[in-house]
């Protein structure tokens, strides 16, 4: 029932979402020379830094290294980027909020789309990496698209919470800065995880983007599919973020308008 | 059943939280235990409704609460006590330029207004060149938002909230927008929709314009409501009078004692015009050539009371 109604009220305000992603997109490329070519450049940039730094330390032992790097960074990057932008999209757009009644949850998702999009951008690049890097592929390479709707989930509901909290805790933005570079560093990016014992390898899948960068690395480099538990931990993983989101969303979002 | 219905709404500010006085200060007073949160008023139980055709003048000082009332009209802010029903369309003018996009270009940003109000990509195709042709903007449509002037970002701002043929139309403080021209134009294009059955709701600092396009007045005074009736004649008179001694009406009858002063107030200023008028011809005449001066007031005679020219008037 209200599910049925969040549908039908997000019918009633397709064509204004559609004009929220072209906004956005617009502002995104706005004034750049190379325009949309950035979201397959800076990945490959990162990575390319990245590859020439780390492979003497870590590369060494590990098979399709840079597939390694990259299947991290285009993931990690992702949410780095969806849920930075969805913690300021509300307050970036307070102008409208404050004076047009719209629901306020649809400037979360034009961004999400955007930083989706851009995602699929690098992962077109990352399977031509791939193929380069002779890597097998197969049927199970379309099991990639469930850590995609599950990361896209995730972004969602994180962004959700940061949103709601970014606005009456304006100092989100510089905590979340440094959490992000904490979590990149736990994320198993660049290392890998062998050398630890089994203990505290089971510790990094309380790391819901870890999670996700693994399933990308097994499927991929592994050429296996996961266990159905590891399926449903990253989907209870998403559910578990997007539904707190949607709960304080629902629950605050009258009152942001006092704070913007 | 009425087209908007306020009934005894409340809207209150809550100022002085973490927000305001920041993370150090808020845990140093938990601490001390002087931590208080202060509420604020804004509104204080306002009741009215308006029915179909009503056009609505809200009047009151700066700060009485107006727009944040529109706001919860709107449905913008939450009121916490009291309920908001409003049954159909809303186009609200609530600042001109405010949800506009100065990096996209006229159209996009009419498209992207168009949107917010709630309408579909197929109503702002049909609409699109009436709105734009309202707003006298042919030559700009391609141009970014923020290169156009001032004048003209309201301008198509009040295109587009008219033109989209909303139930409701709340306008805060925008009807004198654009050069006298188009002001001209769209307050007719006002008188227009407001007889087409429209409910609409107007804010204005300028009574003139209240006493001529509204049929109902709320006034407000620091959030509270001082009155809601149909006589806007004798209420617009009153508030003049309140504007100019600064004393609330405490009932109907102070009401009429104000209206009442106004309308003296306003006859003795129409005499005192008349007569500093009357002396500034004299001394002009005076000074001028006596047979010219003679000749140009029996011509102002002759048309402005021809009767006197005639030799039985002194007579009489």
């Amino acid at each position: 029932m209200k599910f049925n109604t969040l549908i039908q009220n997000f019918s009633k305000h397709s064509f204004l979402f559609q004009q929220l992603v072209k906004r956005d997109f617009e502002h995104k490329y706005k004034r750049t020379s190379l325009g949309m070519l950035w979201s397959v450049l800076s990945p490959l940039l990162t990575l390319l830094v990245m590859r020439i730094v780390f492979t003497d330390f870590f590369g060494r032992n590990t098979p399709h290294y840079t597939i390694y790097l990259f299947s991290g960074n285009i993931v990690f990057s992702y949410f780095r980027e969806a849920t930075n932008n969805g913690m300021t999209s509300l307050m970036n757009n307070a102008n409208v909020i404050e004076k047009i009644n719209v629901p306020k949850y649809l400037f979360l998702l034009s961004r999400n789309v955007q930083a989706f999009f851009n995602f699929l951008l690098t992962v077109l690049v990352y399977f031509l990496f791939c193929i380069i890097d002779h890597i097998d592929f197969g049927w199970h390479m379309l099991s990639l698209v469930y850590p995609v709707l599950c990361l896209l989930l995730l972004n969602i509901g994180v962004g959700l919470i940061l949103s709601a909290v970014y606005i009456f805790f304006r100092d989100m933005t510089y905590l979340y800065g440094v959490f992000l570079t904490l979590l990149n560093y736990m994320s198993a990016i660049f290392y890998t995880l062998d050398n630890f014992s089994e203990k505290v390898q089971r510790l990094f899948l309380l790391n819901p983007v870890y999670v996700i960068i693994k399933y990308f690395r097994m499927v991929v480099i592994d050429g296996h599919l996961p266990s159905t538990e590891y399926h449903l931990l990253m989907l209870g993983y998403s559910c578990f973020f997007v539904l707190i989101g949607m709960f304080m969303y629902k629950k605050y979002n009258h009152q942001f308008v006092y704070y913007l | 059943m009425s087209v908007i219905d306020c009934q005894n709404v409340s809207i209150r500010y809550i100022t002085g939280d973490l927000k305001a006085i920041g993370l150090k200060e808020y845990i140093v007073r938990k601490m001390t235990g002087t931590y208080h949160v202060q509420e604020f008023y804004a509104d204080k139980d306002i009741t009215f409704q308006l029915e179909k055709g009503d056009m609505l003048g809200i009047i009151g000082s700066n700060g009485a609460g107006k727009s944040t009332l529109l706001k919860a009209i709107t449905g913008i802010l939450l009121p916490v006590e009291g309920t908001v029903k409003v049954d159909g369309k809303v186009a609200a003018l609530l600042e001109l330029s405010s949800g506009f996009d100065g990096d996209m270009t006229v159209r996009e940003n009419a498209y992207l207004r168009g949107a917010m109000l709630g309408y579909t990509k197929a109503f702002m195709d049909a609409k699109y060149d009436e709105i734009i042709q309202f707003a006298e903007l042919e030559e700009f449509q391609d141009y970014l938002f923020k290169q156009l002037s001032s004048g003209m970002k309201s301008r198509l701002a009040f295109s587009i909230a008219c033109l989209v043929n909303p139930d409701i139309l709340i306008l805060d403080e925008v009807l004198s927008v654009g050069d006298g021209a188009f002001r001209k134009k769209s307050g007719d294009k006002m008188k227009e929709i407001l007889s087409g059955g429209i409910t609409g709701i107007l804010v204005s600092h300028s009574l003139d314009q209240i006493r001529e396009l509204c049929n109902k007045i709320l006034w407000i005074d620091h959030g509270k409501q001082i009155a809601f009736t149909d006589e806007t004649e004798l209420y617009c008179d009153a508030y003049d009078e309140f504007l100019f001694s600064k004393k609330l009406p405490e009932s109907r009858e102070d009401i009429e004692k104000l209206a009442m002063r106004y309308n003296k107030r306003m006859q003795e200023k129409r005499e005192e015009k008349q007569r500093t008028e009357a002396q500034k011809l004299q001394k002009i005449l005076e000074k001028g050539e006596k047979g010219s001066a003679v000749e140009a007031a029996i011509n102002i005679l002759r048309k402005n009371c021809p009767e006197a020219l005639n030799e039985d008037y002194f007579a009489h």
